[in-house]
């Protein structure tokens, strides 16, 4: 057992740190809040420059030859500068679900661009009625000729406004909530019929609704086996969790080592305020915290790739849950032990802490994942 | 001991629903009821209403224009009102200078001001915190110096509600630096138009504007505006902060949020059926529900023992402690109840008047920044760390 980062691997996240640090001041992030894309095509470009975007596929796919590790370190730096540039759903869902479903053309054709900056993704899963259940899908793909016709809706699209191509989770064949039955569609983002109404998100992310009025795509749109695309959504979601739980532990620590640094210089009754036993017993729990999020975002990371599916599962579930609860009690207590302060939009405090709130609510909160992860226990 | 309603309070309590159903707008109810926030109007024609009628000063004695209503006539008055989607009576001219006025105040005092806050003609709001003076109140630095019959002020007051629709500010000013702290403090009335008068609008992290930092400078306020004796005005915070905290326990508007949560709860899709067919998260809300009814009853008590002539004591800081808790927690399952359509961010539907329908369902819109915005409950009004600091001292004798 060995658990230190490689040589190259702390040089990764010694550039990942210093990107973070540079780019993502405070003033800074909140000019890029401000562009219409919500993110900088720069800054993107750079991330191509580096290998991040390919840091994690294999060679033969193009890629670094990198793995879960890579993404948990960039992810981490990522939460630490509340960095907005699209790479969780352009690389990690988009990116993950081509090369673990895609045919050796449409790796050439989207993963290849990807890795090099030019092309980005969404993933559209979610419907008003989904809730957290990824099989709760009603978006209707129906044959048309060669190829599909699809219509219905998708709902808080992360990334749909900036992405080239959306990969659609629809439904071609069984009753509501069935596994079976669902197919990925990789479609043109100005593909005929496809309308958005685009927003930003509480933590200054965009998002969009997505109608699809009978687009059509062609046979080779289809990403994976028509009527079997369940696994692959749900090993990419899988990996996407453990990727949001690096960007937590990364909020964490900024968000923590805030309010150390606010409750050692703080005065109030003559002296700082860290002198008070009951401010330093919190400002200890959420280090705990803090700890416990960053051992089983390892450990997540560590499973991601087992080819037991029950064990990946129950690795990200089991990290979901932790970094709910340890996001949620760093993020209330910072607010708190700020006072005042931590409730306005004039510190990086509050943001952090509505980026955290926003992480437990994405693909599954505290409590799905308990009771995900007890199925799974219980089953065994 | 008795918890049923004689027939005449019931009679009463009909009588306010009839009120607020003839005096409420349609259009306030309903930000009441969809999360939005209320602009001045929907607070100040409300507020008026009550005063025409007589209601808005209810916890004052006849004497003083009030109704000298009993304990029960109060709960029932609070309830009932929360119950219509009433907004929440803003409490700093009726509930927070007005009891100050008609307690220490001279005779000219009372004449002066207090028709105006019985009739919410006339808005007013709090300047006790300073940057260097939160949880440390007596350390406030706003600097008061007598010149003939004026005090010249200067200073700055920070999260000051409303100070951008208020007329007058009540003011904790430094008189006397060469004493003790809190000896060298007096209550001082300012009207907002005094040429020095500043007010900052601070943007809260739900992207409302509520709060304000108030910059005081060289502000020349007539000596005939000093509640109390000069250096005494600690004692008039004291007893401002003690009624504050009683009120700021929010009983009857976390009752219309659990069954608001409810009714979310029975709308929300969940597999083929609703969040209302979850037993983990209907505990849940059963839980929050029996805090909420275990803080009324602490809060009943203690108002059967004011009825009686007792004063409240230390111990209502725990309802602030209580009632803060169960605000943000009421808030936060309401965003979990509402899930992934919690993220969208539409500040539209919270402050502006829109044909816009929302992303997700009407409930969506206010449901994150309201578990954001929520979070200042256990910060204002004394913060929890300080609440509990009294009541260890002042009710344990730790």
């Amino acid at each position: 057992m060995d658990l230190s980062l490689s040589d190259e691997q702390k040089q990764l996240q010694e550039s990942a740190e210093r990107f973070a640090r540079e780019k993502y001041t405070f003033d800074n992030r909140r000019k890029i809040v401000a562009t219409e894309r919500g993110w900088l095509p720069e800054n993107w470009a750079q991330f191509a420059e580096l290998g991040w975007l390919g840091m994690a596929f294999s060679e033969e796919d193009g890629g670094y030859g990198g793995g879960p590790i890579e993404t948990m370190i960039v992810m981490e730096q990522f939460g630490k500068g509340l960095v907005l540039e699209p790479f969780l759903p352009t690389v990690v869902l988009g990116g993950g679900m081509i090369a673990r479903a895609g045919s050796a053309d449409q790796k050439a054709a989207l993963l290849a661009p990807m890795i090099e900056g030019k092309k980005q993704f969404a993933f559209a899963w979610l419907e008003r009625q989904s809730r957290y259940n990824l099989a709760d899908v009603s978006l209707k793909a129906t044959k048309e000729g060669n190829g599909w016709s699809l219509s219905g809706h998708k709902g808080v699209v992360y990334n749909a406004a900036s992405a080239d191509e959306i990969i659609v989770l629809a439904r071609t064949a069984g009753s509501a909530r069935e596994p079976k039955g669902l197919t990925l569609f990789v479609v043109d983002a100005k593909a005929k019929g496809l309308s958005r109404r685009d927003y930003p998100t509480q933590d200054a992310l965009r998002a969009s609704e997505l109608t699809f009025d009978k687009v059509s795509v062609g046979a080779d749109a289809v990403l994976g086996k028509v009527d079997d695309a369940f696994p692959t959504v749900e090993e990419a979601v899988d990996r996407a969790i453990v990727a949001l739980c690096a960007e937590a532990t990364g909020c964490m620590d900024a968000i923590n080592a805030a309010t150390l640094e606010y409750i050692k210089t703080r005065k109030q009754f003559g002296v700082a305020i860290g002198k008070f036993q009951v401010l330093q017993h919190r400002m200890v729990d959420c280090f705990t915290n803090a700890q416990e999020a960053r051992s089983m975002t390892l450990m997540a990371s560590l499973k991601i790739d087992d080819k037991d599916p029950t064990v990946r599962a129950k690795a990200a579930s089991g990290a979901k849950v932790q970094i709910g609860k340890s996001g949620k009690f760093c993020g209330q207590s910072a607010v708190q032990m700020h006072g005042g302060m931590g409730v306005t939009d004039e510190m990086a405090v509050s943001h952090y802490f509505k980026r955290l709130t926003m992480i437990d609510l994405m693909f599954g909160n505290q409590q799905h994942h308990l009771t995900r992860y007890s199925n799974l226990a219980m089953a065994a | 001991m008795d918890l049923s309603l004689k027939p005449e309070h019931k009679a009463f309590a009909d009588e306010v629903r009839a009120f607020a159903r003839e005096n409420l707008s349609p259009a306030t109810r309903e930000k009441t009821f969809s999360g939005k926030h209320y602009d001045r109007g929907d607070h100040i024609v409300w507020q008026k209403a009550l005063g025409k009628k007589g209601w808005l000063a209810y916890t004052w004695p006849k004497k003083y224009g009030g109704p000298g209503w009993d304990v029960t006539q109060r709960f029932l008055f609070e309830n009932v009102l929360a119950e219509e989607g009433a907004p929440r009576i803003l409490p700093f001219g009726p509930k927070m200078v007005g009891p100050v006025i008609y307690t220490f105040g001279t005779e000219e005092q009372k004449e002066r001001f207090l028709p105006g806050i019985r009739s919410s003609e006339v808005s007013w709001c709090q300047g006790y915190s300073e940057p260097g003076a939160g949880s440390d109140l007596a350390n406030l630095r706003t600097r008061a110096v007598r010149e003939g019959d004026h005090y010249i002020v200067n200073g700055q007051k920070t999260w000051t509600s409303f100070a951008h629709w208020g007329d007058w500010i009540f003011c904790l000013v430094r008189t006397n630096t060469e004493v003790k702290p809190q000896e060298g403090i007096s209550f001082l009335l300012i009207d907002m138009k005094t040429p020095g008068v500043t007010v900052r609008p601070i943007i809260m992290t739900d992207g409302a504007h509520h709060v304000n930092d108030v910059f005081l400078d060289n502000v020349k306020v007539p000596v005939e505006n000093l509640i109390g004796k000069e250096n005494e005005g600690w004692t008039c915070a004291k007893f401002l902060l003690a009624n504050e905290r009683l009120g700021i326990a929010e009983v009857p508007s976390s009752k219309r949020g659990v069954s608001m949560l409810r009714q979310i709860a029975r709308i929300e899709p969940l597999d083929g059926g609703t969040l209302a067919d979850d037993p983990a998260f209907t505990a849940q809300i059963a839980d929050i529900d029996l805090q909420v009814q275990a803080l009324e009853m602490s809060e009943l008590r203690v108002l059967s023992t004011m009825a009686q002539g007792g004063a409240p004591g230390p111990e209502v800081s725990t309802l602030k402690v209580r009632g803060s808790e169960i605000q943000q927690r009421i808030a936060e399952l309401t965003m979990e109840a509402v899930g992934e359509y919690a993220q969208p961010y539409q500040p539209g539907m919270l402050f502006h008047d829109t044909n816009e329908t929302p992303i997700g369902p009407d409930h969506a819109p206010p449901a994150a920044p309201r578990y954001f915005n929520m979070r200042k409950t256990s910060i204002y009004g004394g913060s929890t760390e300080i609440q509990k600091n009294i009541v260890s001292k002042m009710v344990l004798g730790l």
